[in-house]
């Protein structure tokens, strides 16, 4: 089997916080990371790997040229190769115009049988990047794959995460599925991966080398557009109840009761 | 839409950089410059102290005025129609009325329709839009893409709206895709700017830490996502009607490539949390997972439903579906009681336009404190009871 795996290199946006003075992002120390989403995706389709012979992983990001660092750590992890889609002309992209983009290089790469992705990426916290490539590529997909139950020639069994429980889903090659954390857990990179994967060489494309538009690829593509961006404002500090436990408990229910909410 | 940097006007203060929150722009000969990681999102003109930072708007250019109406995907399930569909209704009815004379229209997708239809009119839908069919008895992409795509082509509707669900946000992006049009996910606030009637999307993105309000200018439909718990749903108007439209259907077997075997509904309270006007949560504050037995006396003893933070959900202390917060439920309860929570940013986000936040936590410098209108410094274990006490 061929197995491609999109990943993203993202802020760690748990560690962005903002100064409540300036209302700026604070980014000093904020390192870029292998969204997590993803991390599971490349480990669903090493664990294929493990189990048929014969199986390689490709791993595939659009990004600046620093977004290689992501590439290399999931080489360590196993993956056969990588591929960075990089180009100035690809920048500020939306969804609409990085999937045509991804999807561009995959039609260059033409043999796969399972695309995987993460089901969001968390500096965007869209989704919509995967399904909008199984879109492009006219081929089915599952999203919110929690589980992959079967895996046959041609055909793939897997278990779809729901709000209020899940779906037994049955879906032919090639496809896209996006993992979610429950999938399972992540692979560390191994001393022996590591230095293997220093010595692999990154293929890198601009759109040059790919089946794509001028016109549907990066910023000016795009047809969403960010109108303006703001921190939200903090909710105003309230009242601090002093006293015992039991004092400041009765403070806060009378309260209440004087506002009519009980 | 670009941003350009007047290089004469640049005084290399590098305030811009220190706003920009995609490290687009960096310091070149003391001058700011723009790089390829910019999304033209603007952070940076407002920072400028100069004026040598502008964004240039396109012209639309196209002929759009064949778009007309806002439609709301009236997703079902099983047939019953998902709460966030009578919020977006809700919305939708606001949205046409600040544009002027259009319809507010559903599109309902699925086997045996029943009255789903008659509930979308007393929810304030103008037409509603149907497809009946059997291969659209359970939801599928490949299914409802086709169906969908096929009939914004048919009607040309203006917006599209779409509820942040799990089977939304699987649909939109597809169907965004097929049309080519623009598409913003899991949206916290829909308004229409009253010059150019487009749609202004908000939406928090960095995990909550910033706010993007986001326009589709040449595109039709312009379409959305939205948060479930967000917006106020629609009033029922009994015994109201509309129009009913049925799509053009051209849907074959094999048109839908994946099978579902099963469809199984594990006991969640997922839409309890949502509707719920009192919710009880607990965090890592708890300590183990006997805490909950707490949490939950507490709860029922004063008619609320019992919720949680991520931690306290990782820790498998309680289900996922009780996780409020980013990645878990949004919530607007009339009083939410948080305790042993800290409030990290990706928990507020789900929580902070409650009506009434009251906070215990035995840290005084918690961040909670800053959204709790009533905060308790003291440990839960004491509090908790001596509220329920109180409480009566
Ligand atoms: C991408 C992403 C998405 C996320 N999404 C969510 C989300 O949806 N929801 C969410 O909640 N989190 C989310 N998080 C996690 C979030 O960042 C925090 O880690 C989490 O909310 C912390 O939970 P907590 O407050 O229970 O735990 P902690 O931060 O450990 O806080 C425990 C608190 O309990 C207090 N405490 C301890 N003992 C007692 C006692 N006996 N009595 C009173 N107080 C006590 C402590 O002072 C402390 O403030 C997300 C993180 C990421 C990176
Ligand atoms: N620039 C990118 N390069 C590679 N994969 C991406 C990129 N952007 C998004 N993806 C994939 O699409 C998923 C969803 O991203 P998003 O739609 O941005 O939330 C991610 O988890 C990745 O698997």
């Amino acid at each position: 089997m061929k197995i491609l795996v999109c990943v993203k290199q993202v802020p760690n946006t748990n560690e962005v916080k903002i100064n409540p003075k300036t209302g700026t992002l604070i980014r000093d120390g904020v390192e870029s990371i292998l969204n997590p989403d993803d991390d599971n995706a490349l480990e669903a389709a090493l664990q294929m790997k493990d189990q048929n012979e014969g199986t390689t992983v490709t791993v595939i990001s659009m990004g600046p040229p620093q977004a290689a660092d992501v590439l290399v750590e999931c080489m360590a992890k196993g993956a056969d190769d990588a591929i960075l889609l990089s180009s100035r002309a690809f920048g500020g992209a939306d969804t609409w115009a990085t999937s045509n983009t991804i999807a561009g290089a995959i039609k260059k790469i033409k043999d796969y049988d399972v695309i995987f992705a993460g089901r969001q990426a968390i500096d965007g916290d869209t989704a919509q990047v995967g399904p909008q490539i199984a879109e492009r590529l006219g081929i089915p997909q599952v999203t919110y794959v929690e589980e992959i139950v079967k895996c046959e020639e041609k055909k793939l069994t897997v278990k779809r995460q729901l709000e209020d429980g899940y779906e037994i889903i049955e879906i032919p090659t090639p496809c896209l599925l996006t993992a979610v954390k429950e999938l399972n857990t992540p692979r560390y990179m191994s001393v022996g991966g590591i230095y293997e994967a220093y010595e692999k060489e990154i293929t890198v494309w601009s759109e040059k080398d790919i089946p794509v538009e001028a016109d549907a690829i990066g910023i000016n593509a795009s047809p969403t557009k960010v109108f303006r961006s703001f921190t939200p404002e903090p909710k105003g500090r309230g009242i601090m109840v002093e006293g015992t436990p039991k004092e400041a408990a009765v403070k806060v229910v009378e309260e209440l009761k004087k506002k009519h909410f009980l | 839409m670009a941003v350009k940097i007047n290089a004469e006007k640049c005084k290399g203060c590098t305030l811009c950089v220190k706003q920009c929150p995609f490290t687009a722009i960096d310091m070149v000969d003391k001058k700011a410059v723009i790089n390829d990681k910019c999304t033209a999102c603007g952070a940076c003109v407002e920072a400028c102290k100069f004026g040598a930072i502008t964004k240039e708007e396109e012209s639309a250019g196209k002929d759009l005025s064949a778009y007309k109406d806002v439609w709301v995907f009236a997703e079902q399930r099983g047939g019953a129609i998902t709460p966030v569909v009578f919020e977006l209704l809700g919305k939708g009815r606001d949205l046409a009325s600040d544009i002027g004379d259009v319809n507010l229209c559903a599109i309902l997708l699925g086997k045996n329709l029943g009255d789903m239809t008659k509930q979308l009119f007393e929810a304030g839908a103008d037409i509603v839009y149907t497809a009946e069919h059997d291969l659209l008895e359970n939801y599928t992409a490949d299914g409802y893409t086709k169906v969908i795509s096929d009939a914004i082509h048919e009607f040309k509707p203006e917006i599209v709206l779409y509820g942040a669900t799990h089977i939304g946000r699987d649909l939109a992006p597809r169907i965004a895709a097929r049309v080519n049009t623009g598409l913003t996910a899991d949206c916290t606030k829909l308004d229409i700017d009253q010059e150019t009637k487009g749609i202004l999307q908000t939406r928090p993105a960095f995990g909550g830490n910033l706010m993007a309000t986001i326009k589709c200018p040449n595109h039709r439909p312009q379409m959305s996502t939205v948060r479930p718990g967000v917006m106020d749903k629609a009033q029922v108007q009994p015994g109201r009607s509309g129009k009913t439209v049925p799509v053009t259907l051209n849907l074959q077997e094999s048109d839908i490539r994946t099978k579902i075997l099963e469809i199984v509904k594990t006991a969640k309270d997922m839409v309890s949390l949502t509707d719920a006007e009192i919710i009880v949560s607990g965090g890592a504050g708890l300590g183990d997972a006997s805490g909950f037995e707490l949490i939950q006396k507490f709860a029922d003893k004063i008619g609320g439903v019992v919720g949680a933070s991520r931690a306290a959900v990782d820790a498998g202390w309680i289900d996922h579906s009780h996780q409020v917060g980013q990645t878990g439920t949004t919530v607007k309860p009339k009083i939410y009681i948080a305790c042993g929570i800290s409030g990290a940013i990706q928990h507020l986000a789900g929580m902070q336009t409650s009506d009434i936040i009251i906070a215990i936590n035995k840290s005084p410098i918690a961040p909670i404190f800053e959204v709790a209108d009533y905060g308790i410094v003291g440990d839960l274990y004491q509090v908790v009871p001596e509220l329920m006490e109180a409480w009566g």
